[in-house]
């Protein structure tokens, strides 16, 4: 383990958590919403976001999947120090993080199952940008419309399809994250 | 000042943790009950450990809660539960309904309608709308997994049979976003139209039940009913007698031993306020 696995995880992780909780859901609640996080500061390439959200949900009980270049000794060992989270491979995880066409393809991804829909993975997608533009989203914690930069569409429609089942998503970028559920309707703008 | 004899908030970090995933899939999946592993809380299951635990996950330093039971800020349930926050967490606490940020709530939705970012937990004692139907959870998940809620209607439906109304007044059950059915916890239907189209954001917490469902801002909610009787609200046909409200719930308290009674906001906050910008009601003091 190198000595920086050590370092970066929250000084004050009780009071952390909480205020990082309630961005992420928020976030996931109101999507194109996009929230400024703070606490973590993990090992490239891994964004302060996308860390964050590990250091708040992530534990022994929450397998990890770490897709493409996130799959690196410095950011296992990281997350195995500071969330205790097993690393697994795409099928059994409750997180998965990476660039977007790392994670691809998603049918990888557990979805839940029909009567227990809650048992899926939520993904953790790293972007280079991210704004409250492009794809028009509809649906629960949304007003009327909303704007997100997704990095596809057509993946997220598909996604939609399996409601209730499906996954759940996280885009972050650098210290910024915006959720977007199942239950989003994703058509392009 | 927080007791440091305790985790801020209470509960430690990794029930937290638990209790927030388990959020996050109600969020996701609106008006689904998601399973979590309710923790031992320092007050009886009646006290509303559900929605002490929800709270708990939630709340962060900066946060200003009000707690409410039955509409009201000063019961000893509500008093105990915001003491308990403010000793555990250190935040401060409220009885406006417009400056809290997060409220947890025993049977009512505040009258003075919410706002984005709002948080409003409410304590449920029976999650499964469908478990008078069928006492067995292994089929009553079926049930919510195959949308068989036939039975739900045939219920409502023998209520007007046998009253020429729908008699379901407390905890009646809605259809969220058109696909799940989901409990309301006992609030008056009264209350109902409200779930529906909120600007805030509403988590259900069944302790002894060990449920946590969730209705995201501006979800669609519907009350079960039928073509030929839609739901109907309800009101009872009187004014607070003491804020003059015409639109209000009302509780009916017995004011002496001749059986005299009157009618009052069950909301006190929304009633204080009222009265305090001048508003008067049928019983209101004389002014001096
Ligand atoms: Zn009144």
């Amino acid at each position: 383990m190198t000595p920086e696995a050590l370092t970066g995880g929250f000084a004050d992780a009780p009071v952390q958590a909480a205020r990082a909780f309630r961005a992420a859901l928020d976030a996931l609640s109101r999507p194109g919403v996009i929230h400024t996080v703070a606490g973590a500061t993990p090992p490239a390439p891994l964004s302060v976001a996308a860390g964050v959200l590990l250091l708040t949900l992530a534990d022994a009980t929450t397998p990890v999947h770490l897709a493409g270049d996130h799959d690196c000794p410095a950011l296992r060992d990281w997350i195995t120090f500071h969330t205790g989270a097993p690393l697994v491979d795409a099928p059994s995880a409750a997180f998965a993080i990476g660039r977007w066409g790392a994670l691809a393809p998603l049918s990888r991804f557990a979805i839940g199952t029909p009567d227990y829909p809650d048992r899926s993975a939520t993904l953790i997608v790293e972007v280079d940008d991210l704004s409250a533009t492009g794809a028009h989203l509809a649906g629960p914690g949304i007003k009327d419309h909303a704007h997100l930069s997704l990095p596809e569409v057509a993946a997220f429609r598909a996604n939609r399809a399996l409601f209730p089942q499906g996954c759940d998503f996280y885009l972050t970028c650098a210290d910024r994250l915006a959720g977007l559920p199942r239950s989003t309707i994703v058509e392009a703008c | 000042m927080t007791d440091q004899a305790y985790n801020f908030a209470y509960l430690d970090e990794q029930t937290k943790r638990m209790i927030r995933r388990a959020i996050l899939k109600g969020v996701a999946v609106p008006g689904y009950q998601v399973p979590f592993a309710s923790r031992e809380m320092p007050m009886p299951y009646g006290w509303g450990t559900g929605g002490v635990q929800v709270t708990s996950a939630c709340l962060m330093p900066e946060d200003c809660l009000k707690v409410i039971d039955q509409g009201a800020d000063d019961t000893t349930n509500a008093v105990s539960i915001r003491k308990f926050f403010q000793r555990t967490a250190g935040v401060q606490v409220t009885e406006a309904t417009a400056e809290a940020s997060v409220i947890q709530t025993r049977h009512r939705i505040p009258e003075t309608p919410l706002r984005e970012g709002q948080i409003l937990v409410y304590q449920v004692p029976i999650p499964e709308p469908l478990r008078f139907l069928e006492p067995r959870e292994t089929e009553t998940r079926k049930m919510h997994e195959l949308e068989e809620y036939g039975l739900m209607h045939v219920k409502l439906y023998e209520d007007i049979a046998r009253h020429g109304q729908i008699a379901t007044s407390y905890a009646y059950p809605v259809k969220v976003e058109g696909r799940y059915v989901m409990d309301p916890s006992p609030i008056p239907k009264f209350d109902n139209p409200k779930l529906s189209d909120n600007a805030a954001l509403q988590l259900f917490g069944a302790g002894r039940e060990q449920r946590i469902y969730a209705l995201p801002p501006y979800t669609q909610v519907v009350s079960l009913d039928f073509d030929d009787h839609p739901f109907e609200a309800g009101k009872a046909p009187h004014d607070c007698d003491l804020c003059g409200a015409g639109e209000s719930y009302l509780d009916e308290v017995i004011v002496d031993d001749a059986g005299g009674r009157m009618f009052v906001c069950s909301d006190t906050d929304f009633c204080a306020s009222r009265q305090a910008v001048g508003h008067r009601g049928r019983l209101s003091p004389e002014e001096v």
